[in-house]
């Protein structure tokens, strides 16, 4: 297998604050990645990272070619302004950005794609619906709509199934599971340990510092989830330079 | 008088009046769509604060060589775009938000052209720059108005895109393009341009009424971004004629006849508009099967 995405001795966070610290390891083509961790523990930080959003304090993420804005991101609780109006379809149809650009005319095989990824997250119907109508699991089938259009290698999700009901989470890890059949690697932050392992083989269980990576199943054993609990948050007014700093 | 008089007389008999008639068509295009996309930007007052940062500009213009129309505009120009793309490159490069970064770079510039124009010790008469003469507008202002248009539908159409999205979703924007940044500080160059070629008919602070009132109204009648758009500019357009028809019957100044027809317009859509009007909630209907 060959490697998607790699992180040497990474660290990342603000004004020179780590949130994630010394992380290394491979995230291969086409693998199902959960990030799992307590709050603050750096999984968001490390998906803004990974999408090229947040340039790291030490060490480096190698892309292996791939130019971060090809990377689809799905950013937790993502800041839409719901009342602008704007209807489901031309929503959906921001996720063909990197093909139609700025002046990129829309023709029929790509309302046809549109079509197809509004069928697909079960929207059929809703196209012409504002967005500022649409309930928080219909809001978030939208995005992944867009996902679906966007035909990115690599994907990431952060949070994607927080508040949302059984029906719509289990029709949303069908198309992540899509996603992984088709050889692209996703790559999400969930809390949902259930939901993990059975659909994510491989986990990296974050608390700051990296607890395990590697198959779910031993990821997210008693033992690391307890390191993990131990490690905790910190953030200290006082903190000195690390002494690991290259 | 009969209706002929009243509506139409006005414009057929007096050349200052069909100037005055072109200009605001004029402005209005080019200030509809600018005013709706400051609205849906939360960036509504962003186009007072442009109005105050571009008023010293102009005032220097003035002071250095009268009432000339290119030193006010460039003056004016010089003044916002500075203002603007200052406040939009701090905000965007710090922690600071956009309205502060905003704030502290108008105020600099008001208290600048004060301290510029007390230092010269002229008693400047400055109720051009401050109310405009929609009436007095000559074939030079009227090319420029003009032009301003022109240049704003044009930037409008390459920037649509990038503009919309910016709008709903930031983050998504940033994670495909770089295009939000450009778009943006374009954007403010518009507001700029609009309000200098506002000013000269409706005076600095005026000129800003015809964006966000006609767009202000229009929310109250339409859900989708296009006839949004649309709409702000023909309400734009036609409380310009309007309000040149009541200047003209009733001998009130101009400018800000036009803008107060707008506003009657803005206070009719708050009463009665059809999307979130008060009449509406006052008079609740029965609610639907689904």
């Amino acid at each position: 297998m060959t490697a998607q995405i790699s992180f040497r001795n990474l660290t990342l966070g603000y004004e020179r604050h780590p949130a994630v610290h010394h992380l290394s390891g491979d995230v291969e083509k086409g693998a199902l990645l959960a990030i799992c961790g307590a709050n603050g523990a750096g999984k968001s930080t490390l998906l803004k990272a990974i999408g090229g959003a947040l340039k790291p304090l030490g060490g480096t993420i190698d892309r292996h070619g791939l130019d971060p804005r090809e990377i689809a991101y799905l950013p937790q609780g993502a800041e839409i302004d719901r009342s602008f109006p704007i209807h489901v379809y031309d929503m959906v149809s921001m996720g063909l950005w990197r093909r139609a650009g700025l002046f990129g005319g829309i023709g029929r095989a790509d309302r046809e794609k549109i079509e197809h990824a509004i069928a697909a997250v079960g929207l059929e119907g809703f196209e012409n619906r504002p967005i500022g109508t649409l309930s928080g699991g219909q809001m978030q089938r939208t995005l992944f709509a867009r996902l679906l259009l966007q035909d990115a290698r690599v994907i990431l999700l952060d949070e994607p199934f927080t508040a949302l009901d059984a029906k719509t989470v289990s029709d949303l890890v069908e198309l992540v599971r899509r996603w992984h059949g088709e050889q692209r690697t996703v790559i999400a932050v969930l809390h949902d340990f259930d939901l993990v392992r059975a659909t994510f083989p491989q986990t990296l269980l974050l608390a700051r510092t990296p607890v395990a990576w590697g198959p779910t199943a031993e990821a997210l054993d008693p033992e690391n989830l307890l390191k993990a609990r131990r490690m905790g948050e910190s953030w200290r007014d006082d903190a000195v330079p690390c002494s690991d700093a290259a | 008088m009969s209706l002929y008089d009243t509506f139409i007389s006005p414009f057929v008999e007096f050349e200052f009046m069909r100037r005055a008639l072109a200009g605001v068509f004029a402005l209005s295009l080019g200030a509809g769509p600018v005013g709706a996309f400051l609205m849906l930007r939360r960036m509504s007052l962003t186009g007072d604060a442009m109005a105050h940062a571009i008023l010293p500009g102009a005032a220097i213009g003035f002071l250095f060589a009268g009432l000339n129309l290119y030193a006010m505009t460039a003056g004016g120009l010089a003044a916002g775009l500075l203002v603007a793309v200052g406040a939009g490159v701090v905000a965007r490069a710090t922690g600071m938000k956009e309205d502060a970064s905003l704030a502290a770079f108008y105020l600099i510039s008001l208290a600048l052209g004060v301290l510029i124009v007390s230092l010269r010790g002229s008693n400047v008469d400055l109720l051009h720059v401050l109310f405009g003469t929609v009436l007095g507008i000559d074939d030079a202002t009227l090319v420029l108005i003009a032009g301003i248009t022109t240049i704003t539908l044009l930037t409008l159409a390459v920037v649509w895109r990038p503009l919309v999205l910016e709008c709903v979703d930031p983050t998504f924007l940033a994670s495909v393009s770089r295009s939000g940044g450009v778009s943006h500080i374009a954007f403010l160059s518009l507001v700029v341009l609009n309000l200098v070629g506002g000013f000269h008919a409706l005076g600095t602070l005026l000129s800003v009424g015809l964006m966000m009132l006609p767009a202000a109204t229009a929310r109250f009648f339409v859900r989708d971004l296009t006839a949004l758009v649309t709409t702000s500019t023909l309400i734009a357009f036609g409380s310009g004629v309007a309000g040149l028809l009541v200047s003209y019957n009733l001998g009130t100044p101009s400018g800000p006849s036009i803008i107060l027809v707008a506003g009657l317009a803005y206070a009719g859509a708050v009463f009665f508009g059809p999307i979130g009007g008060l009449a509406g909630r006052l008079v609740p209907r029965r609610h639907l099967e689904a």
